[in-house]
């Protein structure tokens, strides 16, 4: 589990972050949205200590990251994973070798049972076949389940993903949201995605954390998001005419459901 | 403002710095990384360092012949001056400032493409220093090839008068041959690869600060690219002036 207590932060005086507090629960889809310029990417890269929070707690599992030293860091990173919004592959490497980095780089594993780990977590991103080829070589979507490899390759309790579903077509972005969701029931994983796709909200989200202008302005799950009374989150999440007609669907079926 | 400037930049090269010359997470893979830089950064750039010294070398000796042509003058002076000026300057000064242009650009573009498209950060999320990673094995495969280059460099500026002498009658291979051999100073080599090393480094490492440093998109590793071709000029010409006086008096 991690816990965020009275996050905050500026840049140049501006405050981007307003003392937010916030759950991430273990074994679940915990999603942070918001829209653009509200402050998920910078609470997002607080959460792994790319950028210094001024003031507030980030507990992993009891453990204050912004009163780590380097070397608890270090140790702590090695139980994260992370999928970047542009999947962040190294391009000198081929999938496998991608896959293979981290096994090298932290494990004392024989090179065989290193090629074992990483051909497994390729038939888990199902890329059976594409060991041998290079990042440019493949689509983006290809790209990114090569991301989700390379994360889960040293088994990380915490999962961070930044706009995984970014640049992706809808079809390919389902296979994403179903892989991470899947991946994270599986292994008990505490995922936090930063989104704004709305089908991962309305599909994946198990604890969804609305930011706006730095405050944290709404939690629930994706049942409860039908029902808000919550304005931002509803101008948010149903601003189009499409996702308008789903939640009246949604409101009229369950009004046509007898109650038990 | 521009002295501030510059100290904050000179800290916080220092700071690159001492990340880079930490101890690797892992020996073996340091290893690998630096025998692939070596390849990178050194054989790939010998096809450019012996087609730039054959013409410089003869280039050298034709303007060495019409410029000294004089009764008063021994003819092998030719061959004598063209050894010296390869030795003392063309292999290691004017050879690292062509090399800057290309091994400081490929370096700096490389390390700031991976910056700007997060890959450094991954590194950084795995747990690992990213600029010990990256960059000591540029720095240490630059280094370490830097003497190959130059004793190439000579030999082909040398071999490019030989062949000045061999194909026109400026001056006969007989006269251009003694001129090589005459009066050598064994330190003048030595004085070329000390000074090669440090130049190495330069390119090296000022490349890689501002590639590590780059951010944004194309244009800003564009930009990096290019201070960093440019201080790495600047740094070698300062430190040719530097090593000359303590070296060479």
């Amino acid at each position: 589990m991690i816990e965020i207590r009275n996050l905050k932060k500026s840049f140049d005086g501006r405050t981007v972050l307003h003392g937010i507090d916030a759950t991430f629960e273990t074994g679940k889809t915990n999603l942070i949205i918001g829209q653009s310029g509200s402050g998920k990417t910078v609470l997002m890269k607080s959460l792994v200590g790319l950028i210094q929070p001024d003031s507030g707690e980030i507990l992993f599992d009891g453990r204050n990251l912004p009163t780590m030293t380097s070397e608890q860091i270090s140790d702590l990173r090695k139980e994260i994973g992370m999928l970047f919004q542009g999947s962040a592959l190294f391009d000198s490497e081929t999938v496998l070798g991608n896959v293979l980095f981290p096994l090298m780089m932290f494990t004392d594993k024989s090179h065989e049972e290193q090629m074992e780990r990483a051909l497994f977590c390729l038939e888990r991103v199902k890329l059976t076949g594409a060991e041998k080829k290079y990042p440019s070589e493949i689509s983006g979507g290809m790209q990114k389940r090569v991301a989700i490899a390379r994360a889960i390759a040293l088994n990380p309790r915490y999962l961070f993903c930044d706009e995984p579903n970014s640049g992706l077509d809808p079809r390919t972005s389902i296979v994403i949201d179903e892989l991470l969701s899947d991946i994270t029931h599986e292994y008990g994983i505490t995922t936090v995605i930063n989104t704004h796709d709305m089908n991962s909200v309305l599909g994946i989200g198990e604890n969804i954390i609305f930011i706006k202008d730095g405050y944290r302005e709404w939690v629930g799950d994706m049942t409860q998001i039908y029902n808000t009374g919550n304005e931002a989150l509803n101008d948010f999440v149903f601003a189009t005419r499409l996702f308008k007609q789903v939640r009246d669907y949604v409101a009229t079926h369950e009004s046509r459901t007898p109650q038990r | 403002m521009g002295l501030i400037s510059s100290l904050a930049t000179f800290g916080r090269y220092c700071l690159f710095i001492k990340r880079v010359f930490s101890v690797p997470d892992r020996w073996a893979v340091y290893g690998r990384r630096t025998v692939t830089e070596i390849s990178k950064l050194g054989i790939d750039s010998i096809p450019l360092v012996l087609i730039i010294s054959v013409f410089i070398g003869a280039v050298i000796t034709i303007q060495m012949q019409l410029n000294i042509a004089s009764p008063l003058i021994p003819a092998y002076s030719v061959g004598l001056a063209t050894r010296d000026i390869v030795l003392l300057e063309f292999a290691n000064s004017i050879l690292c400032l062509i090399l800057a242009g290309k091994v400081g650009s490929n370096i700096a573009s490389e390390i700031g493409t991976m910056r700007v498209t997060e890959q450094i950060d991954a590194l950084e999320i795995m747990g690992i220093n990213s600029a010990n990673y990256l960059v000591l094995p540029k720095i240490t495969a630059f280094v370490l090839f830097m003497p190959v280059l130059v004793v190439l460099s000579i030999a082909t500026a040398l071999v490019g008068g030989y062949l000045v002498a061999l194909v026109t009658d400026l001056i006969s291979v007989n006269r251009y041959v003694y001129g090589l051999q005459a009066l050598f100073q064994e330190w003048y080599v030595w004085y070329g690869l000390i000074k090669s090393l440090f130049f190495a480094y330069i390119i090296a490492s000022i490349s890689s600060f501002y590639g590590y440093y780059a951010h944004g998109g194309a244009l800003d590793v564009g930009r990096a690219s290019t201070n960093a071709v440019v201080s790495s000029s600047v740094y070698i010409l300062l430190f040719d002036v530097i090593l000359t006086k303590l070296l060479l008096q």
